[in-house]
């Protein structure tokens, strides 16, 4: 057992939800007490409110290179999928959608919502390695989709979907594109025009900035219904008094992740082979996706004969934090729909665990993992006798 | 929302505040704008026998862009003949002010104002 | 514009700020050594934690209204809960019937859900309230039909802070099995609600107008007899179904404290509230030509809304710069139309033009309330030196009878 490994914790559940970092808590922590006007008012303190949430705006447009107007502020990427789907369905009744088999349920559940509503859904198939498969989205688009909603990266298996390809595709056939990019945006480098998408939701709890505020970002052409009426807020696409502090803290994120860029991600990345390094010690580790483009920090894998669900607890009791799968569905018995939907067994899919790292994150951190892994595998009679000591 | 610096300093200090008898005939009266409407503007000139405006007052009830539009027309027609008068544009005001989109309609007001007092005087010179 | 250095922030209603016991409260939820995980991580200590904290903030909120907990349903402000509230119940209940009854002047949110639902098929019957601001009960009672499901009237209005009798409208709407909702967003913490007494089926809530954070809210979704929703919300399952989304730790522990204190705190509150506005209100109201708008006694005491006539609003907002006030609501403001409340109330457009709202809070003094009365009288007189309407009214001018220039 590594020295100390009962005291210390090892977050590394990051696709779940992140720390703050620094930045963004100093710049969300005045519009609290001192700066806290509503931006609807039109005195000093509203101006002024009206200005940070401004400020913000711009430094989440800088991160996917889209300009402020297109930043439509939500509370969260779970509103902002909500808001793609049934935004653009509210004005076409009978309209037809697409989505990924994979997709978050905030993109799955909307659109079933739908379906029920009288939209008509086709759910898109991926191969092995969680990838869209294409003759599957032609398909869709041949049946006459009108919008395509694709997650940029999954939140389980970190898969970056090929979403230029995707946007051609739909774009040919007239269909508009979706992408929820709370997971990739601030990870790897997002280009709202280059990506091709019309519309994209970002999450800012996923970069380092604090839950409750999210956004959709809107293309030029791209028509919507509001789906929370009232005040008029946010072009009219949004009511509600703005969360001031949320948004300055998811600014401020967004800026950090666009300065930090491609070091972060080489960083990250380094401490995720270093991982997997460590994980090809152990028997029988099998690493989902593992030939897809995949985001630098996470890795989603199973441990056969280890029960996810048992692994992640045994882990919480050694104070290291990771995750069986998305958080939404954890605490149910469900092998994960992501790794249903790539062909997984559902033995082997029941094993999964998702470790997924974040700037904090250290060799050590790693190490402690790895030992902690070791040891579970062991009590379990998964590895054998010797092992430990050899190792 | 956020005034320019002229707006406000014909706000702080307007200019020309006042009335003029209506009834002398070389006042010229213009009253535009309704109180529903949240503007209403009184716009007096005093012309002297050459048709130069020689004097202004005016008295408005509206948000601090109207009270600035008339404050600064005030200034502007003073030594102007009519005809020079009548060539101020709202445009001119709303540049010079630096008056937001949804305010543009206190410049119009003031170029109303101004036609309507100049129409009133030549009613009266006229009669 | 240039900032004064001490605005006198009188503008409680449009937000108020974090009491710095909340702020405390939710630091120790933002950082890393805190309580920051994702309250559905269902694996590990960090989201246990935060599933504490939030289930404890559940207990607060549902405490200060006399509810159960698990009739509280957490969302992102009181926008969203009157949203969810009215198309929520709406789409549920759709075959059951498909009227719906609010007032003239109730909040944006529940007008333009009521607005949606029209464009969905949905009748709406709106409500003119007296001119004291309060609804006559009879006439509620006659817009009631066999197709009605839904009644929404809020328990006090952010413009004129007068309450509603929530408790006799329960009633009515109880006994005819329709449902009844109400907006409590500028009521909780300042009236008492006890909803085991009181027949209300739906109430939303805010924080940020308790001194609580913004971008977090609740409703109240009663269950016995049980309410049902549709859900406007989808993903995760979060909140029993009825709102999905990953919920903000840090607001909503926040939004718990804002209302323990308000629980503890209010009835002192109210008392010196109530010395202050009246501290307001003796010193305006023998200005020539001022009326109050709303009802004085059924009111909250941190409100008051005061018509100066011949004075146009904006420019009296402008002229009280050293004070934060409104006219109007917040959310209607950069808008030139007057309010629509004091219009509903059957004010003629000038007095609504010329409405100032003062809503005083927990950090307001009665030297700034003295303060605000000085510089009020001040440029009252000054900018009807300037105003026209002021001086044909002097010149005995009924301005009712002039002919104005149409514009």
């Amino acid at each position: 057992m590594a020295p100390g490994l009962n005291d210390v914790t090892v977050y590394l559940d990051h696709n779940a939800t992140t720390p703050m970092a620094r930045e963004a808590l100093e710049a969300m922590l005045p519009f609290l007490e001192q700066r806290h006007g509503n931006p609807s008012s039109r005195h000093g303190r509203g101006r002024d409110a009206r200005a940070a949430v401004d400020r913000a705006r711009e430094q989440v447009a800088a991160l996917v290179k889209v300009r402020p107007s297109q930043v439509i502020f939500t509370s969260g990427a779970t509103e902002a999928n909500n808001l793609a789907l049934k935004g653009w369905s509210g004005g076409r009744p009978g309209a037809r959608l697409a989505v990924g088999a994979t997709e978050h349920p905030s993109v799955l559940s909307p659109a079933l919502a739908l379906r029920q509503h009288g939209c008509a859904l086709g759910m898109l198939a991926v191969d092995s390695q969680g990838r869209i498969v294409s003759e599957a989205l032609e398909e869709a688009l041949a049946e006459g989709a009108g919008l395509v909603s694709v997650m940029l990266a999954n939140n389980e298996t970190g898969v970056i979907q090929d979403l230029r390809a995707i946007s051609e595709l739909a774009h040919e056939r007239g269909a508009l594109v979706h992408t929820d990019a709370a997971q990739a945006a601030g990870r790897i480098e997002v280009d709202f025009e280059a990506c091709g998408a019309d519309m994209m939701s970002l999450s800012a709890h996923k970069l380092s900035g604090p839950a409750g505020a999210g956004a959709l970002v809107v293309g030029k052409t791209v028509d919507l219904e509001p789906l929370i009426h009232g005040g008029g807020q946010e072009h009219g696409l949004r009511a509600g008094t703005e969360n001031v502090a949320a948004i300055v803290g998811f600014g401020a994120a967004a800026e950090l992740a666009l300065r930090r860029g491609r070091d972060a991600q080489v960083e990250l990345r380094a401490l995720r082979d270093y991982l997997e390094l460590g994980l090809s010690r152990l028997p029988g580790a099998v690493i989902f996706a593992s030939d897809a483009p995949r985001l630098p920090n996470t890795v989603f894998l199973a441990l056969p004969g280890l029960e996810g669900e048992t692994v992640v607890m045994l882990l919480d009791e050694d104070g290291i934090a990771v995750s069986s799968g998305s958080s939404c569905s954890s605490g149910a018995t469900e092998p994960s729909h992501v790794l249903m939907a790539m062909g997984v067994e559902p033995e082997v899919a029941r094993c999964a665990i998702r470790v997924s790292l974040g700037p904090g994150n250290t060799r050590a951190d790693i190490d402690t993992l790895i030992a902690a892994l070791e040891k579970h595998l062991y009590h379990q009679g998964a590895m054998p006798a010797g092992f430990l000591a050899a190792s | 929302m956020a005034y320019s610096a002229k707006v406000l300093d014909h706000y702080e200090n307007p200019r020309n505040v006042g009335s003029f008898d209506k009834d002398d005939r070389s006042v010229g009266t213009g009253m535009v704008g309704a109180p529903s409407c949240g503007d209403v503007m009184k716009l007096q000139i005093k012309v002297n026998e050459e048709g130069v405006i020689e004097d202004a007052k005016f008295k408005t009830y509206g948000c601090g862009s109207a009270i600035a539009s008339s404050s600064l027309l005030t200034e502007w027609v003073k030594g102007k003949t009519l005809e020079e008068a009548t060539r101020i544009k709202n445009s001119d005001i709303a540049e010079e002010l630096a008056l937001p989109p949804v305010k543009i309609h206190c410049s119009v007001l003031a170029e109303d104002a101004i036609k309507a007092a100049i129409a009133d005087y030549q009613k009266k010179a006229g009669a | 514009m240039s900032e004064t250095k001490h605005p006198i922030y009188l503008d409680y209603a449009a937000t108020t700020p974090v009491d710095p016991r909340v702020a405390e409260k939710m630091m120790a939820c933002l950082t890393m050594e805190g309580n920051f995980g994702n309250p559905a991580s269902r694996s590990h200590s960090f989201g246990w934690n935060a599933e504490a904290a939030v289930e404890e903030a559940r207990r607060q909120v549902a405490g200060l209204v006399n509810a159960d907990p698990r009739e509280i349903i957490w969302t992102s402000g009181a926008t969203e809960s009157d949203n969810l509230a009215l198309k929520g119940v709406a789409h549920f209940y759709r075959k059951k019937g498909r009227h719906i009854v609010t007032s003239r002047t109730e909040h944006k949110a529940v007008l333009d859900s009521c607005r949606q639902l029209e464009r969905e098929g949905y009748e709406v019957t709106y409500l003119t309230p007296e001119e004291n601001g309060l609804l006559d009960l009879d006439k509620l009672k006659s817009a009631l039909r066999d197709d009605t499901i839904l009644v929404s009237i809020m328990h006090v209005n952010n413009e004129i802070g007068v309450v509603q009798d929530i408790a006799a409208i329960g009633e009515i709407t109880r006994e005819r099995g329709i449902l009844f909702h109400s907006d409590a967003a500028q009521s909780a913490g300042k009236v008492p609600i006890d909803l085991a007494e009181m027949k209300v089926d739906l109430m939303s809530f805010s924080a940020h107008k308790i001194y609580g954070p913004k971008g977090v809210g609740a409703l109240y979704v009663r269950r016995k007899p049980r309410v049902r929703l549709e859900a406007q919300m989808h993903g995760g399952g979060h909140e029993r179904g009825m709102r999905s989304g990953t919920l903000p730790t840090h607001q909503i522990v926040g939004m718990g404290e804002a209302f323990r204190i308000a629980r503890e705190e209010m009835a002192e509150e109210n008392a010196r509230l109530l010395k202050l506005r009246n501290r307001l209100l003796n010193g305006l109201k023998d200005i020539e030509e001022v009326y109050i708008n709303g009802d004085l006694e059924n009111r909250i005491p941190g409100n008051l809304n005061v018509s100066f006539n011949f004075v146009e609003g904006e420019s009296l907002i402008m002229a009280l710069k050293d004070m934060a006030v409104s006219s109007g609501s917040a959310c209607t403001s950069a808008s030139l139309e007057p309010s629509y409340v004091l219009r509903a109330l059957g004010r003629e457009d000038e007095l609504a033009h010329s409405s100032i709202r003062f809503t005083l809070g927990r950090f307001t003094t009665a030297e700034d309330v003295d303060f605000v009365v000085e510089t009020v009288r001040r440029k009252v007189d000054k900018l009807r030196e300037l105003s026209p309407l002021w001086e044909m009214y002097q010149e005995g001018i009924d301005l009712s009878k002039v002919e104005w220039a149409a514009h």
